[in-house]
């Protein structure tokens, strides 16, 4: 079930349990519905401006200079989110926090609706967060909250999100930035 | 010990041309050879530029772990090496792959079950291992027969598990298994089954590719967990805090957790289609109102009672499944449209596989489905007593 609203407590069904998958190479996910990657860059870029308090996750991969493409992306993705009007809360590790978490400025797999609560997220994007981490948060997420899940992804895609890019690298990530100003052009935002 | 760095862009460590899967199943020449299923596991792993091997000995897996250990020491295998038992090996495979390493395992039987709490493990940290499965008795008495009971005991560890019939099947599955564990939306243990002794010690034709060739190494970075190597970039992250602090965790992570790994495997699908040419494989009569489900060397013994079938009037079809996680629901499903009686014949007494067949039919065919005939273990399962079977059902009340 990819699509948006909350499912109380449980994960259950995840998306692959109602014929969801991973899109194939050169498509993007919305919700159920596999289209054209740039058909999702805008539905994407739509939803964070037009939603309160929209928040760009950025995980390990992203968050640490351990290559030059990971500089790269991590620079595009502060530029995203000026371009998205949004903020940005890190996961920057995914070992469970005790007692509890600081939702003003963590994210966490184990515990992802906490900051989305507490900070009234309504669009997200996750990127740079390893794949099981990212799954296990967007079913949570999915579950618990009415957050509109992005999952812009280096491999596979993420069909638990609502919607999802495939094989994004530092070249794609330009090419939504430039889609989102033109979105936003017309949004007038 | 042969090594990652030892590799050039073209070449692995031993020196053979690296070449996609696609290439490797579909394209290379291939000739044709004499081998038994454990010959043809050392074939097929020579093939794979595999990092790393930990072996037990069990019949009748064990000549299949003998001779991966001469692939190491023939350079082609990085890293080879005997475990304490089989809870050991599992564990140690589960080390390696942590590690970022391409790691094979094979096992039968007792040394399943005296594994079977790593093969959950295994699953729930995400790596992409390859256990060959040589299928034996494991109930008491003690006994080393054919029967495929164990098979039962895997189908909920999260593992994938397909089902080889023969050994060209064993061969082919076993290239693309590890292609398809390691797909980072997968990236999920690949258990390969194949029935003990009438695979893994029967030697039948095979054709092979050049043993020049061998797939791409494993991408530990193109994984959905980074690896566990405390300074492995981009940070120093334990692999598995979810098991270092379970007692932090809240319960919807243990509960996403779980569905993550079934979706896995679900992910497989689309993978396990192309490199295995459809989840089953289907022949007989279209129209036949009886069909036979079965997987690994029951299919060939429900090859032949379908040929006998026919040769008295009787149409029938056989329905194989090639993998059994993930199970061909939809595959399944076309198949039996218009049939009216299905058998299962198995390699064991408790008929796991007319249970998922059941299953996965609730609701959806009014066909009757006969879980028979059953063969525990000690015999082959003759042809006889396939065509008993149906004759019973279809003549009810008047003796086969």
């Amino acid at each position: 079930m990819a699509n948006q609203g909350p499912a109380y407590y449980s994960p259950y069904p995840a998306a692959t349990y109602e014929g969801i998958i991973t899109p194939p190479e050169g498509k993007a996910l919305l919700l159920t519905e596999v289209v054209d990657e740039e058909v999702a860059m805008r539905e994407i870029a739509k939803k964070m401006l037009t939603s309160n308090n929209a928040t760009i996750f950025p995980g390990p991969q992203v968050l640490y200079a351990w290559n030059d493409e990971a500089k790269k992306k991590a620079t595009l993705i502060k530029e995203m989110a000026e371009v998205l009007n949004a903020k940005m809360i890190p996961m920057y590790d995914y070992r469970p926090k005790y007692p509890k978490i600081n939702p003003e400025v963590e994210i966490n797999p184990n515990h992802p609706n906490l900051t989305i609560w507490h900070n009234d997220i309504k669009a997200a994007i996750f990127i740079g967060v390893h794949c099981h981490y990212a799954n296990v948060a967007l079913k949570i997420v999915r579950a618990e909250t009415d957050c509109y899940t992005t999952a812009i992804c280096s491999l596979s895609g993420h069909e638990d999100a609502m919607a999802t890019l495939r094989d994004q690298h530092s070249e794609e990530l330009e090419k939504f930035i430039k889609v989102a100003k033109e979105v936003k052009a017309e949004l007038g935002k | 010990m042969t090594k990652r760095t030892d590799m050039t862009e073209t070449k692995n460590w031993s020196g053979q041309t690296l070449v996609s899967t696609e290439h490797m199943l579909f394209e290379a020449p291939r000739t044709k050879h004499f081998m038994t299923g454990s010959e043809v596991v050392k074939e097929a792993v020579k093939r794979c530029t595999v990092d790393a091997s930990v072996s037990y000995p069990i019949t009748p897996q064990s000549e299949a772990a003998h001779l991966i250990g001469e692939l190491w020491a023939d350079g082609y295998v990085g890293a080879y090496f005997r475990g304490e038992n089989e809870f050991g090996v599992m564990s140690e495979v589960a080390g390696c792959a942590m590690a970022g390493s391409r790691t094979v395992t094979t096992t039968s039987g007792p040394g399943t079950l005296r594994a079977m709490e790593n093969f959950a493990m295994w699953s729930g940290t995400r790596i992409p291992v390859q256990l060959i499965l040589m299928a034996r008795g494991i109930n008491s008495p003690l006994t080393i027969q054919p029967d495929n009971l164990e098979v039962s005991y895997m189908l909920e560890t999260g593992c994938m598990i397909w089902y080889a019939e023969n050994v060209q099947e064993l061969f082919d599955m076993t290239v693309a298994g590890f292609t398809v564990a390691e797909k980072p939306d997968v990236h999920v243990p690949m258990v390969t089954v194949v029935d003990g002794f009438f695979v893994s010690h029967t030697r039948e034709a095979v054709m092979l590719p050049e043993d020049d060739i061998a797939i791409q190494p494993y991408e530990p970075y193109k994984a959905p967990l980074p690896p566990i190597d405390s300074e492995m970039p981009p940070g120093r992250f334990l692999r598995d805090p979810f098991v270092m602090k379970s007692n932090y965790i809240s319960y919807a992570t243990h509960a996403s957790w779980q569905f993550e790994i079934r979706s896995a495997i679900e992910r497989s699908i689309p993978y396990a289609k192309h490199f295995l040419k459809g989840l089953v494989e289907v022949i007989g009569d279209d129209d036949a109102e009886l069909a036979f489900i079965v997987t690994g060397t029951a299919g060939l013994q429900a090859k032949e009672a379908h040929r006998e079938l026919a040769k008295i009037g009787i149409k029938s079809k056989v329905i194989r499944l090639k993998t059994i996680r993930p199970f061909p629901h939809a595959e399944i499903l076309e198949a039996v449209q218009g049939v009216k009686n299905i058998f299962v014949p198995e390699f064991n007494v408790v008929g796991w596989l007319e249970k998922e067949v059941k299953q996965s039919l609730y609701k959806k065919s009014d066909a009757d489905i006969v879980g028979g005939p059953r063969v525990g273990g000690g015999m082959s399962m003759p042809v006889e007593a396939i065509i008993a079977e149906v004759q019973e059902k279809l003549n009810a009340g008047k003796g086969a």
